[in-house]
């Protein structure tokens, strides 16, 4: 292997160091300086030192570009990446702002620095090229978000849902890493793209279908895709709301668009087809399976649920099923950027329109101590700012135009389509995902029902919203708005530097 | 210019959220200027609009392209007319909600956003740009119906949202199919609906995507048997969002019918013109026969809504020039007779009376009571059946005589449906007002005076409803100037497209 020239690793590596470094400050800051300082100044020191380092490393990604790729694929630094990554740290921010008020540990260093060291973790995975690395970027992220989960110390549902995080995720890693080291016996190397053209030509061999198998089972464990999403709603529930607004958001970036990235790349050639009645055997065909059952099982589950943790998990398990249609349209080389650029978009978007739900929750949560929906009850009257920006988040959910999630939906869909322009072979899956939405109208609507069409009960006051949560949710609810109503913001800066990376 | 009645109108509701309390007062005058102002803006542009110039831009820009979706609003005769209809039914809507009490400033402000997105549809020629504008119109439905209507109001308002939600899944499938057969057949990204109109879509795709187009419009303009929403959705809301209702939003099913599923696919139009007729002359007849058993006011007027919606639909399945403009008048017609029954019976009657049990009303000696909405509702039950002189004539007989070009069978249907039609208008109008019966003795003499007498926003809305009704009825060319050049030309299309 070639000698690495250090200074230009470390340049590359820079957001993730600076991020690195600030999880150390945090910890630093709060272990050693203030230590005897009341709650609410910890939180706000250690959020904004989280802040400063998200920021610093956003300013670097934005104004120091770079193209290259080190060691044979372990670091892949190119336009999109820095794009992706730039997301991942946006909802790292939103999720510090969240933290702010936080009630469930007196930890704030250990807690920011897990938040930083998760957000690290994904940056990592978003930019590498090469199995093991991918691997343990994985568990960076996972170990970080296991702990978090289970950061509430005295809410036994907080360690209830750790656990069965932890142990379904380490079942998932085992997968991976099984299939993953399937791939590297028959292919000889750990890199995907030259992993993929070692196993050019031979086709799907039974060794290779069991290690793409493994490989999709571990990454739907990480997506919460139905059947692998059993963690998820228990998770979502128990976890503190900061914690489970970063597993729904940023977590859910990196996974997919490693996953994108392992299947177009490493998979290369084993696509298979999804369309109808030209099942072919693939990737493509094993994610259609898994994009249908996670749709309508999201979906319907949804409409059962009481607490809208709950019913959050459950749309997250339907739209980790749009968003399998998204990577099934990369199965088509002709369609792929548009395929990536609308995938990349549906995940912004759905991130931060998730991290905002999440906040109203956190709010709410705050005041009435719990999340069932008839905690939702007359918001619009006790606090009319944030029962907007709830109406915001989840009819963006919901992809109701002009808001982001309507966009980024009607983006994949066509995407989905036009990768099999020639019979429509794919629109059987698009139509059902798009019944299905019509579907999830149902359940949002539920909640809103409650904000605003049921009367409050006698008693109820006003919320009083502090200043980091009118600039967190407001701004999140205003990002939403903005980027439906001019997808170009996103799209157009998307589409330049998925041609330069040559997608 | 055109453009500014979509953006007073989501101005306006910004501005009502901003109003500082809930200062009734302040959020009508609010609402009634911005929906008069959209209302000028409207009457002032179709009479700067030179009859016979065909599709005129307003605003032509491009929004995203990657898809080649444009920012792209322009009208024509036919999108004029409906956009008159909904200046005036906005302000008509305002002027009969004029005691809202409840909430008022988000009333306003979901009224407003509503207005503005049916302006929206009615203004695009970008097919995106177009879904966008028809789904912003299904929030504002639902809040309107849920928060300030009355009998099972949660109910209708879901079954409502749902089933438009479900009508829009189905466009929505149409269109991502559409877009992808148009740009692998020309390699050009576009959702302009007149380049869409020029690509030779195969007839084998049209075959299916006519319907689910067509279906997921007709859903909102009260198709039968999707019609079903109607009914209940029409009772359940408050007065002027049944106006709304009837008024523009059942138009707009009908306009993205014509505008998107017909023009785009004439071929699959042709194949299934039959059948679309067919489900047309059931809905006039069935939605009459029904409206003659309702024991409940409202009830009947929103049954008749679906009878005088199976009009539009019959005179667009005729395919021929004079059913079409007949359809598209009939919209306007419906729009504004609809919107005048459905305030007299929500606000002047209903308001005053509360209850709308034709059984009760009979009881009450409404002609003297309520001497004005007797008046009111006698002027708009006799424009509803389509005597001559009322907007409902001209509309109904120039159906009746382009479906009886394409298929003679069905224009007796329809010729039922209008003898029905008058069955329970007189029916209603008799138990509702005029039930001088013996009964009434049984009342104390004073009875006829305890009722708040119909106040001047009620006359004026009114008032303005009759004089379109009259003035179109009487002078038809007025609107029939507008429509035929545009009829004309899109008809043809038609008729080429479908060979």
């Amino acid at each position: 292997m070639s000698t690495v020239d250090y200074l230009e690793l470390l340049k590359l590596a820079a957001p993730e160091t600076i991020v690195v470094a600030a999880a150390v400050a945090v910890l630093f800051v709060d272990l050693v300086i203030m230590r005897d300082e009341p709650m609410r100044h910890r939180l706000l020191i250690g959020g904004a030192v989280t802040g400063l380092g998200c920021l610093v490393a956003l300013l670097w990604l934005a104004k120091v570009p770079v193209h290259a790729a080190v060691l044979g694929g372990v670091l892949v630094v190119d336009p999109l990446t820095q794009w992706v990554k730039g997301i991942v740290l946006v909802l790292t921010l939103c999720t510090a702002a969240l933290s702010l008020h936080a009630k469930f540990t007196e930890h704030v260093g250990e807690y920011f620095t897990l938040v930083l060291l998760a957000t690290c973790g994904m940056m990592f995975l978003v930019s590498s090229d090469d199995l093991l690395t991918i691997f343990v970027s994985l568990e960076l992220t996972s170990l970080c978000l296991y702990i978090l989960t289970a950061f509430s110390k005295r809410d036994r549902s907080s360690a209830e849902a750790g656990l069965k995080y932890f142990l379904f995720g380490g079942m998932a890693a085992a997968f991976t890493l099984y299939g993953l080291s399937l791939v590297y016996g028959l292919a000889g190397t750990t890199n995907l793209r030259a992993a993929a053209a070692a196993l050019a030509g031979q086709g799907l061999t039974p060794l290779l279908a069991v290690a793409l198998i493994m490989v999709v089972i571990g990454f739907g464990f990480k997506v919460a895709a139905v059947p692998f999403h059993l963690w998820a709603p228990d998770a979502y529930q128990g976890a503190p709301t900061p914690a489970a607004a970063l597993i729904a958001s940023g977590s859910k970036v990196a996974s997919f668009f490693v996953l994108a990235k392992v299947l177009m790349l490493g998979f290369a050639g084993v696509e298979g087809s999804g369309a109808w009645r030209q099942f072919s055997a693939g990737w493509a065909p094993l994610l259609a399976t898994l994009a249908v059952v996670s749709m309508l099982l999201g979906n319907l589950a949804a409409l059962a649920q009481r607490r809208v943790k709950r019913l959050l998990a459950y749309s997250a398990i339907a739209h980790a099923g749009y968003l399998l249609l998204g990577l099934l349209a990369l199965a088509n080389s002709d369609g792929r950027p548009e395929a990536l650029a609308a995938l990349v978009y549906y995940l912004a978007t759905y991130g931060l329109t998730t991290v905002g739900a999440f906040g109203v929750l956190g709010v709410l949560e705050r005041v009435n101590g719990s999340d069932r929906l008839e905690d939702f009850i007359g918001l619009s009257r006790r606090a009319p700012g944030l029962a907007l920006c709830l109406v915001v988040f989840l009819l963006s959910l919901a992809g109701i135009p002009p808001l982001a999630g309507f966009f980024g939906k009607f983006y994949v869909f066509t995407a989905v389509v036009g990768a099999e322009p020639a019979r429509l072979g794919l629109l059987w899956l698009v139509a059902l995902a798009i019944a299905l939405s019509a579907v999830s109208l149902y359940y949002y609507l539920q909640v809103l029902k409650r904000a605003y069409v049921v009367a409050p009960v006698a008693g109820a006051d006003r919320i009083v919203l502090t200043w980091e949560d009118r600039l967190a949710v407001g701004g999140l609810a205003l990002a939403v708005v903005l980027l439906g109503v001019f997808p170009s913001l996103l799209l157009s800066p998307l589409g330049a530097a998925i041609q330069v990376a040559g997608y | 210019m055109l453009a500014w009645t979509i953006y007073l109108s989501f101005l306006g509701a910004g501005a009502l959220t901003l109003l500082p309390k809930e200062n009734a007062r302040a959020a009508r005058w609010v609402a009634l200027a911005v929906a008069g102002a959209g209302a000028v803006v409207a009457l002032v542009g179709a009479a700067a609009y030179p009859a016979g110039s065909g599709l005129v831009t307003v605003v032509r820009q491009s929004w995203v392209p990657a898809l080649g979706i444009e920012y792209y609003l322009a009208v024509d005769g036919i999108s004029l007319t409906l956009v008159v209809l909904t200046g005036l039914a906005a302000v008509s809507g305002i002027l009969f909600s004029w005691n809202v009490d409840q909430r008022p400033k988000e009333f306003f402000a979901f009224y407003l956003t509503l207005i503005g997105g049916v302006y929206g549809v009615f203004l695009s020629f970008d097919l995106f740009l177009l879904f966008v504008f028809y789904e912003i119109a299904i929030i504002p439905k639902y809040f309107l119906i849920a928060i300030w209507g009355s009998t099972r109001k949660e109910y209708g308002a879901m079954k409502l949202a749902l089933y438009s939600f479900v009508g829009s899944a189905l466009v929505l499938i149409g269109v991502v199919a559409a877009f992808i057969v148009a740009r692998t057949h020309t390699g050009v990204a576009s959702f302009d609906l007149e380049a869409l109109a020029a690509v030779p879509f195969p007839v084998q795709f049209q075959c299916w995507a006519f319907p689910l187009v067509f279906i997921g419009f007709a859903i909102l303009a009260g198709l039968w048997p999707f019609h079903t929403w109607a009914p209940t959705g029409h009772v359940a809301a408050p007065t002027a969002a049944s106006m709304l209702l009837a008024g523009v939003v059942m138009k707009l099913g009908a306009y993205g019918a014509l505008r998107v599923a017909m023009v785009l696919f004439p071929a699959g139009l042709h194949f299934w013109q039959r059948e679309v007729a067919l489900l047309a002359v059931i809905g006039i007849v069935y939605g009459a026969l029904v409206a003659l058993v309702q024991k409940d006011f409202k009830f009947v007027i929103g049954y008749s809504s679906v009878s005088h919606m199976g009009f539009v639909l019959l005179g667009l399945a005729t395919l021929n020039e004079i059913g079409v403009s007949g359809a598209v008048l009939q919209m306007f017609s419906h729009g504004i007779i609809a919107g005048l029954l459905f305030g007299v019976v929500g606000r002047m009657v209903y308001d005053r009376t509360h209850t709308r049990e034709l059984s009760q009303l009979e009881l009450m000696n409404l002609s003297r009571g309520l001497p004005f909405a007797a008046v009111t509702f006698v002027v708009a039950g006799v424009a509803s059946m389509g005597l001559p002189g009322f907007s409902g004539f001209v509309a109904e007989l120039q159906v009746l005589i382009g479906a009886w070009g394409a298929f003679p069978g069905f224009a007796l249907g329809a010729g039922l449906g209008i003898l029905l039609g008058v069955a329970y208008l007189l029916r209603t109008l008799q138990r509702a007002f005029f039930a001088d019966a013996p009964v009434s003795s049984r009342l104390p003499k004073a009875a006829p005076a305890e009722f708040e007498p119909i106040s001047m926003p009620e006359r004026i809305g009114a008032v303005l409803l009759v004089g379109a009704t009259l003035a179109v009825g009487l002078y038809p060319r007025l609107l029939l100037d507008l429509i035929v050049p545009s009829v004309v030309p899109l008809v043809q299309g038609l008729q080429k497209g479908a060979l």
